[in-house]
């Protein structure tokens, strides 16, 4: 016990939650799990979020996504920008978490951080620039105008890395909101306080709410309600290959049954995340819609 | 009655030569198949026209071997302006030879011989001759520098276009250096067949193209055999469900063309004419048998009465009838069991209370047939609203407000096509962005272009065909997924 004037106080600690449609709730469950660091030492209790959460996330996610993809892709650049700003500000914490989750010396820690905010600012760049690169015009064989360009998929269910809890994540979660999706993304199991630190990041940036939608628990007991979900329209399986008791194929098996689209993960383990940073990423979850109209008087 | 009389205006079959039987094509010839015969017939006459050979699980076996062993020696090493020129020769051996391909198909198929004399065929010959010029330029498409092939791509496609689909599946997988295992629908296998022999004219080396035979087994061991690197399918969406579950887990990339159950969204202020006949092409083109068919028809309250009333006059003027007849413009269902679909389907819109009106043609006492049909006073609840029928039925349904119209048309699981027909051009471009469909046709429907990508958002599949975007599908780099 501290006593007050003597210097030393008792800190405020944070509770850790889940993050959903622009909200901080607990899982609706009441479950917690511990989180400890790579040492062993008990770090928080985190929500360890049902499938209840996880459809609550994806019906967020499916309100916000006209709304994001409605944007001017100007706007959406800066308001990923001002998340990079704000990363930025968070840079301590950041580093704190992945130093304690990963067992990351200080300037590894360091690194990792700067190089996640990097990629946050190369991927808000884009917004306004995929159309113009994976997008074109056709010369038809007739009097028609004809234009191609990439359109958002929708909503994108999210398994992140499982040992890259910041850099990987940023790696699979700015990606698909380059072209106008929204996202649900499960936190690394292990490693789930960099999602939640970014979490709040987000809630006190300009994304709006639902856009991305953070839930912590148990991979083996989310993924599959994200990969059969109706209304999920894409998966990216990164942190399949490292999850307890989870078959990256049978992700893949459930998310057929609705034609999801499925970004596979490039490897039987996790890659080096500091060379996955790359246009197909942003790509992948988009789609090609081609106008037609004739030319005439 | 017609207003209008036409003597009859029958295309000559005797341009092509059918074979009593035809064997598998692998490695370059004609072999025989393990699995037994089938025999693909007439549908709108019912006679027997051949008898084709199965390929079992040894045959594909045989047939990816021959495709690897090409892909390794031949084609893969071979510099892309060389493959080019095959690609250039396929092209021009197509169209040298249209009458007959054209002749073959609607004997096949059932489609008026207007449709694949004018639409199938020229466009078969017009996919090659737009691939073959990207065989060498590959570099230059936006996948990074020198991509790379997958190596040996399954293909499996559909009765509804057998040699478009087949030219919008190999042409591109050839430009792109994959060797090729192609199965054609077990109802429309002769035109793949007669393909085979114009490869041999081309001098194709042997075992780039494979062409198996046979039915729904066939195509799974397709897909399903571990030496394919890349499937790619057209077909329904139940199988494409299947395809994609058997790969799942595997490194195998796929490319699903599947169905589709489009609205076609007429406006009050909209070119009527040109809307009416659009409509019709929409959902009446090729007897309704397309995955892009415009089988929802959302007008506009206002035009509702006027539009079905014009309609009503414009279909009285069809002629359904012999498919090899210049002047048909409605022709056969391509098999039993598709009009099996397309009644029952249809028995179901009566029954939930819909009401059906149907041409007043002549149905020919052989075949299998349809009258264009149109469906009124649909709800968005109906089968009719809901399902892919594939077949010349049309369902009406009304909306008040261009958001209405643009939450009913993307309320299906498809997501492949979709029409808007106003004179107005910021509605055109607002409801565009809006539609979640692959293909928006703006006062036009149905058309299609080798340099056009094509293919669905949603349950409508993944991957394009057509145009730069459909090199990627067949490129390691550019394969996203």
């Amino acid at each position: 016990m501290t006593v007050v004037g003597e210097g030393r106080r008792v800190d405020v600690r944070k509770t850790y939650k889940l993050y959903v449609g622009g909200a901080f709730p607990r899982s609706e469950s009441g479950r917690t799990y511990e989180v400890r660091s790579a040492r062993g030492a008990f770090l928080a209790n985190a929500a360890m979020a049902s499938r209840k959460d996880a459809r609550d996330a994806v019906r967020a996610a499916r309100a916000a996504q006209p709304g994001w993809a409605g944007a001017t892709a100007y706007n959406r650049g800066q308001v990923l920008y001002r998340v990079a700003e704000l990363l930025e500000g968070r840079r301590a914490q950041f580093v704190a978490d992945i130093r304690a989750g990963e067992g990351l010396t200080g300037p590894r820690a360091e690194a990792a951080v700067s190089a996640a905010i990097d990629r946050w600012v190369w991927y808000a760049g884009w917004t306004d620039k995929v159309a113009q690169v994976a997008g074109n015009a056709n010369p038809v064989a007739g009097p028609y105008f004809n234009l191609s360009s990439p359109e958002p998929t929708g909503v994108v269910g999210v398994i992140a890395p499982q040992r890259s809890s910041l850099l990987g994540l940023v790696s699979v979660i700015a990606p698909p909101l380059v072209m106008g999706n929204t996202v649900v993304v499960v936190a690394s199991q292990e490693r789930p306080l960099p999602a939640i630190t970014l979490g709040e990041v987000l809630a006190t940036s300009d994304v709006p709410g639902g856009v991305v939608n953070v839930l912590t628990g148990r991979t083996a007991e989310l993924a599959p309600v994200l990969a059969s979900h109706m209304d999920v329209n894409a998966l990216d399986l990164a942190g399949a290959v490292d999850a307890d008791g989870v078959t990256w194929g049978d992700l893949e098996a459930l998310a057929a049954d609705t034609v999801k689209r499925v970004r596979r993960p490039q490897g039987d383990a996790e890659p080096r995340w500091r060379d996955e940073q790359s246009l197909a990423q942003v790509l992948a979850f988009t789609e090609t819609k081609t106008v037609w109209h004739p030319k005439g008087t | 009655m017609s207003l209008f009389e036409y003597a009859p205006a029958p295309e000559s079959r005797a341009v092509v030569d059918i074979a009593s039987s035809y064997g598998l094509f692998i490695d370059g010839a004609f072999t025989e198949g393990a699995g037994g015969s089938l025999k693909t017939i007439n549908p709108a006459t019912e006679e027997a026209l051949a008898e084709v050979a199965v390929a079992d699980e040894t045959d594909v076996d045989r047939a990816v071997a021959a495709a690897r062993r090409a892909h390794e020696r031949m084609w893969g090493p071979m510099p892309g302006a060389e493959r080019a020129k095959y690609l250039y020769r396929i092209a021009r051996l197509l169209a040298e030879r249209s009458r007959e391909f054209a002749v073959l198909e609607t004997l096949d198929n059932g489609k008026p011989i207007r449709e694949s004399r004018d639409v199938d065929v020229p466009l078969a010959s017009a996919w090659f001759f737009y691939y073959a010029g990207w065989a060498d330029k590959l570099d230059y498409a936006g996948y990074g520098p020198n991509p790379r092939p997958h190596g040996v791509v399954g293909q499996v496609i559909p009765w509804n276009f057998p040699l478009l689909m087949l030219a919008w599946k190999i042409a591109p997988a050839l430009a792109t250096g994959n060797t090729v295992v192609l199965k054609p629908a077990e109802t429309t296998p002769l035109t793949a067949l007669l393909f085979a022999d114009l490869l041999q004219q081309a001098e194709l080396p042997p075992g780039v193209v494979n062409i198996v035979t046979g039915a729904g087994p066939t195509g799974a061991a397709v897909v399903g055999h571990p030496g394919v690197d890349k499937v790619a399918f057209t077909g329904s969406t139940a199988v494409g469900k299947s395809i994609a579950k058997q790969i799942a887990g595997t490194r195998k990339h796929a490319t699903l063309e599947l169905g589709g159950k489009a609205a076609n969204i007429v406006f009050a202020d909209a070119p009527i004419d040109q809307a009416v006949e659009g409509i019709v092409n929409g959902i009446f083109f090729n007897q309704g048998q397309v995955c892009c068919a415009g089988s929802r028809v959302l007008v506009e309250e206002p035009l509702h009465d006027e539009l079905v009333d014009r309609l009503k006059a414009r279909l009285g003027t069809l002629r359904l009838g012999d498919p090899m007849d210049k002047n048909t413009d409605i022709g056969a269902i391509n098999s039993a069991r598709q009009l099996e679909r397309i009644t029952d389907l249809s028995a179901a819109g009566e029954a939930e209370g819909a009401v059906r009106w149907s041409a007043d043609c002549a149905i020919p006492e052989s075949g299998f047939w349809f009258p264009p049909t149109v469906f009124t006073q649909v709800s968005a609840a109906h089968r009719i609203a809901r399902e892919e029928i594939f077949g010349p039925v049309l369902s009406v349904l009304t909306f008040r407000t261009p958001a209405e119209a643009v939450a009913k048309a993307n309320n299906t699981p498809y997501g492949l096509s979709a029409g808007i027909w106003t004179e107005k051009g910021s509605r055109i471009l607002w409801m565009a962005d809006r539609l979640r469909a692959g293909v928006v046709w703006a006062n036009t429907f149905n058309k299609f272009d080798p340099t056009s990508p094509f293919g669905g958002y949603k349950e409508s599949g993944y991957g394009r065909e057509g145009g730069r975007q459909g090199l990627g599908p067949y490129l390691v780099e550019g394969d996203v997924r």
